[in-house]
């Protein structure tokens, strides 16, 4: 069948690709004003969350509640270096120690703890932003996967990570920022990242890195690795009698899906200006987690779709029915589990491309029964 | 740091504060039965539990407003046609929610959690447009606000009492319906295999819907309670959520005395540490303790089976 | 929420309620009258773009309506309507009826700034009534300073800033703080202070100002405690038998939210009486608004130190409860934050007619130094720092919910967002 061809792109994928590609590089900068292109922007980070969620929970069947963890560490560490370049000893002069953030003079610190400094170095950021999060999932997954902990056990440990990373955070608010987070961030190398412009590029930088995470999570699906996770999702043990170390694996995608998260809550930083506790939490995680489940846990394209979908309708509705969204999107949660459980790709795959092509090639044989693949 | 004080004050603190992580202990169980009950038993994740609590904690509103209008005399016992109310409506919003998502997931535990997180989105948003945005004031008769002067520093809170009592009482039903009733062998039985269950008769579907009702009106019953000790209001049974899976995975799922063992274990902990340490620290630590031994010990305190 | 939200313009009230607050609100005191449109020419008024027609002017209003914040935001939502509502009902601005559009923050600070955004870039408001958290506020700031709007936040919050973009209405944490200490002091006799609160920014900045003036401006008087709980958290057996074995003469608490009812109902249920005064309760953080979650008998005998109490006696509080409850049911209870967004429209509106303009350059230069003589809280003023001048209260929980005033300060009390000598 076609759908288990082991080309790295298929020709669906690849329109499927070029359709994304074409939406996010072409139609949204066209058509939307800078602040909701921006807004876009902001909703595609999630995205790079929702496609590691595809590869953890669709693909690998590790179900993460504390993906926000990742997302706000990768988040946190950008924050911190573009903290630091913002706080110059002339930007800070009203401080009692100027050329500290501002947070940590408001909470009596005199100087910068030791373990913000490397931050000052643009090049240590970006290798931490990764690093961070992936050593940090790493522990997690090692604990977790070699004891063979999984399913519902594992989600709620994660999610208890999140409390209590959220929690630590706003406690140590002298290190942190607390609540509030890390906040007024305004230059990346001297370069404005608030104007319109900069938000522009941004968008766009973001785009491309959403577009190098995607092809890496298509490498890894299609790859054996893709296929052995499949396999260890629905027979785990038969994996393991075939003599497959799977704990290996699954902290391998575990961990490449923190790295995804992380990307994302770095541009999130990056485009947003600022990062708080909030994204920390339980109930970011788990909505990121219903940005995939819409989009469908299979498909890394649909988790994208599904995230701009949601996102979108949270916005406009919550500017219209500000009352109503929360039931809106309670029902969503129950419908997609109920009714749609491969989301959006589903439809497509089972309801719309089969119509399409029925009208495209109309006289030939009937298609071969389409997989909710991608 | 104890140099300052007398051995008589100092054994009246270490007294109250074992009485303290005694009444954490008690809330701690409270929360957690009905969960036990639905997660241990049946296999379902349910994220709206707080807010199950929570409808408990407006029934209890709704019948002091009740008998505060209509009935002043019979106010100081109100909380126990409350509590019954409370049962039974959580338990019959539970039985409906089972009939309706609950019994068409119980192949894909993960999705029970999904779907349960957007029901507790949608109660949470009915409660604020029935009850408002903002907490509702549960009046408590005045018996129960009251505390028991045992020495000149050592008070007993009333309310902590009833909590226990409470705790000590509602464990001691779930046990005997779990483990001394035809319902719960019949629970246990469909735990330990469905398809055979069946096969001798047991009706599986409406013992199903008789557990995740019982569980949800314990949790009800909870809620009640906690009008006396916290706060009701929409997004309040949120707060509850992350101990109460702790507690329950801690102990291992499926055991209930590995439940009460570990509240048990997580309130003295949460306890002794918030003596000497901040608050949030205290909950830092507890958690992370936790979390650290559920690493090593993934079955919990006491396992029957878990691995996967 | 009985308004629909986010409706564009006046719909949704009931004219009589508007006409009554309106009337009641004597207009003479302090609006110069009769100003018309046609002497305010759009294009002299509004050089910047602002959405200003020849018969309208647009607003934002920026709070909660959904998430936790939302038991909190609500009060300040009503408040702001009211006083648009109000203003409207006395020929609006420079003649022009003012129009809002409400966005929902949903307690989530990105949504703040991603909303303020919107109403500055896309609806082009001449001013945002909003914000509630300091989170929030934080995370709009930037927002407001790059696209160079006025924002009007109400809460009584923790100081360190003092922005160009912002009118802060609610007290800072200096003017808030000392009074009620010095007062507790004075009258009371208190000596030793046990401080508590929820994690955040807020409480800790207002302990440490508190510890500060108590240690150094307040003879022989000492800190015995200072403990911080998680927001939300509701056990606090432990911390109270932290308390009974310190013995403080004062319990300074500045716990928020949830955490309130379970801190004064435990409080309660442990015994101590706080109408025997042993130990005093002594409170930032709890206005008449917390105190319907509380229950009044649960906090009975407990002191607050704010601005303003709904149970002030003065004329012009008379008129604002009137209105308020008219408008939105005479079940309502309005606590210090809410009469502080009230003050929102009204600073405006007459920074507005100060300036002749909706410009936001000239509104903010014409902010200092506008009075409002007709405020509930009686009589406030706007500092060169953006801050309000205002009287500082002692209030006395009753059981009924609502507070004694015991104590108000001689003068107004000076706004000074970085005190000197409490960093």
């Amino acid at each position: 069948m076609k759908s288990h061809s082991h080309a790295f792109l298929s020709p669906r994928d690849m329109i499927g690709f070029a359709l994304l590609a074409a939406m996010i590089f072409v139609v949204f900068p066209l058509l939307l004003e800078p602040f909701r292109l921006n807004l876009f922007g902001k909703y595609l980070t999630y995205a790079f969350v929702a496609v590691g969620l595809v590869l953890c929970w669709g693909v690998g069947g590790i179900l993460s509640l504390g993906q926000g963890v990742f997302f706000g560490l990768g988040g946190y560490c950008m924050a911190m270096f573009l903290k630091l370049e913002a706080s110059s000893p002339e930007n800070t002069a009203i401080q009692s120690t100027p050329g500290i953030p501002d947070f940590m003079d408001w909470n009596q610190l005199s100087a910068l703890p030791w373990w913000w400094e490397p931050f000052n170095s643009f090049a240590f950021t970006l290798i931490a932003v990764i690093a961070v999060p992936v050593v940090f999932s790493y522990i997690i997954g090692v604990a977790m996967f070699r004891r063979r902990v999984g399913g519902v056990y594992f989600a709620i440990i994660t999610q208890a990570i999140a409390a209590i990373l959220t929690i630590l955070i706003i406690g140590q608010q002298g290190f942190t920022g607390g609540v509030n987070g890390i906040t007024d961030l305004r230059t990346l190398h001297g370069w404005d990242i608030r104007t319109d412009a900069a938000k522009t590029t941004l968008y766009f930088v973001n785009g491309v890195l959403l577009f190098a995470v995607l092809l890496a999570a298509q490498f890894v699906r299609r790859s054996k690795l893709g296929r052995l996770l499949i396999a260890m999702r629905d027979q785990e043990d038969r994996v393991r009698f075939s003599g497959y170390d799977v704990a290996n694996f699954k902290i391998f995608v575990f961990c490449l899906g923190a790295a995804f998260a992380a990307i994302g809550g770095a541009m999130f930083t990056l485009q947003v200006g600022f990062m708080s506790p909030s994204f920390v939490g339980i109930v970011p995680s788990i909505e990121m987690v219903i940005f995939a489940a819409v989009g469908g846990r299979l498909s890394i394209l649909g988790a994208v779709w599904g995230t701009l979908l949601v996102n979108w309708a949270k916005t406009s509705f919550s500017e219209s029915f500000p009352e109503l969204w929360l039931l809106g999107l309670g029902a969503l949660f129950i419908a997609v589990v109920m009714a749609f459980p491969n989301g959006l790709a589903g439809v497509w795959a089972e309801k719309i491309e089969p119509r399409l092509l029925k009208l495209t090639r109309r006289g030939d044989k009937p298609l071969p029964n389409a997989t909710p693949a991608e | 740091m104890f140099s300052e004080y007398t051995a008589s004050e100092l054994g009246a603190i270490f007294a109250m504060q074992g009485f303290a992580g005694l009444i954490l202990f008690s809330v701690f169980v409270l929360m957690a039965l009905g969960l036990a009950i639905i997660f241990g038993q049946m296999g379902v994740i349910n994220m709206a539990h707080g807010e199950f609590m929570i409808l408990g904690a407006y029934v209890t509103y709704l019948v002091s407003n009740l008998f505060g209008d209509l009935m002043p005399a019979l106010f100081s016992g109100y909380f126990f046609v409350a509590m019954i109310l409370a049962f039974l409506a959580a338990g019959a919003l539970g039985m409906f929610v089972e009939w309706a998502l609950i019994r068409h997931l119980y192949k894909r535990p993960l999705d029970t959690l999904l779907a349960t997180w957007g029901l507790s989105l949608i109660l949470q948003q009915l409660y604020r447009s029935i009850f408002g945005a903002r907490e509702v004031g549960v009046t408590i008769p005045d018996w129960m606000m009251g505390s028991l002067p045992l020495t000149d520093l050592i008070e007993v809170p009333i309310n902590g009492i009833f909590v226990m009592v409470l705790a000590v009482g509602i464990s001691a039903g779930v046990y005997v319906m779990m483990y001394r009733s035809r319902w719960g062998q019949q629970v246990r039985a469909i735990n330990n295999n469905r398809q055979m269950a069946d096969a001798v008769g047991i009706n599986t579907a409406l013992t199903d819907r008789m557990t995740f009702g019982i569980g949800c009106g314990v949790a009800g019953v909870a809620g009640s309670a906690f009008t006396m000790i916290g706060s009701t209001g929409p997004t309040a049974g949120q707060q509850y959520i992350v101990d109460t899976f702790l507690v329950v995975v801690f102990g291992g799922a499926g055991s209930l005395l590995g439940t009460i063992a570990s509240a048990f274990s997580i309130s003295q902990a949460q306890s002794i540490m918030e003596f000497f340490l901040s608050g949030s620290m205290a909950k830092v630590l507890t958690l992370l303790t936790v979390v650290g031994i559920l690493m090593l010990r993934p079955q919990g305190l006491f396992a029957l089976k878990l691995r996967k | 929420m009985t308004n629909s939200a986010n409706s564009k313009g006046t719909n949704g009230l009931s004219r009589r309620a508007v006409l009554a607050g309106g009337a009641a609100l004597t207009a003479s005191l302090f609006a110069p009258k009769g100003l018309r449109a046609a002497d305010f020419p759009t294009a002299a008024v509004n050089t910047t773009g602002l959405a200003v027609t020849d018969d309208t002017v647009t607003i934002g209003i920026l709070h909660s309506v959904t998430g936790t914040m939302a038991i909190s935001e609500t009060g300040s939502v009503q408040a702001e309507k009211l006083a648009i509502e109000q203003i409207n009902a006395q020929g609006g601005i420079l003649g022009r009826k003012i129009e809002y559009v409400q966005e929902d923050g949903a307690s989530d600070w990105p949504t703040f700034a991603e909303k303020a955004k919107k109403l500055l870039v896309q609806d082009k408001v001449a001013s945002v009534m909003g914000c509630w958290t300091s989170a929030s506020r934080k995370a709009v700031l930037p927002v407001f300073e790059q696209y160079n709007g006025m924002l009007y936040y109400p809460t009584f919050y923790e100081g360190l800033e003092q922005s160009p973009n912002v009118i802060y209405t609610g007290q800072e944490a200096t003017q808030q703080i000392i009074a009620g200490l010095d007062w507790v002091n004075k009258v009371k006799g208190a000596k030793s202070f046990y401080l508590l609160g929820s994690d955040y920014i807020w409480p800790r900045t207002s302990n440490k100002i508190a510890r500060k003036h108590i240690e150094n401006y307040m003879e022989g008087c000492k800190v015995v405690g200072e403990e911080y709980y998680p927001l939300g958290h509701t056990q606090f057996n432990s911390v109270i038998n932290k308390i009974r074995l310190k013995k403080p003469d004062v319990i300074y608490a500045i716990v928020v939210g949830g955490s309130n009812v379970a801190f004064y109902k435990q409080l309660k249920a442990a015994g101590i009486d706080m109408t025997k005064e042993d130990p005093i309760l002594l409170t930032i953080s709890v206005t008449e608004d917390e105190i319907r979650g509380i229950g009044g008998e649960n906090i009975d005998g407990a002191y607050a130190c704010m601005k303003y109490f709904q149970s002030l006696d003065n004329d012009n509080n008379a008129e604002f409860v009137a209105a308020f409850k008219s408008m939105w049911g005479e079940d309502m209870v309005i606590g210090d934050v809410t009469q502080a967004a009230y003050l929102g429209p009204w600073l405006w509106k007459a920074a507005v007619e100060k300036a002749g303009s909706f410009d936001i350059d000239k509104v903010r230069e014409a902010s200092p130094g506008i009075e409002l003589p007709t405020a509930p809280e009686g009589y406030v003023k706007v500092h060169e720092n953006h801050h309000l001048w205002s009287k500082t209260r002692v209030g006395l929980a009753k059981p009924d919910g609502q507070y004694e005033v015991v104590y108000e300060t001689a003068e107004l009390v000076e706004p000074d967002p970085f005190p000197e000598g409490y960093q």
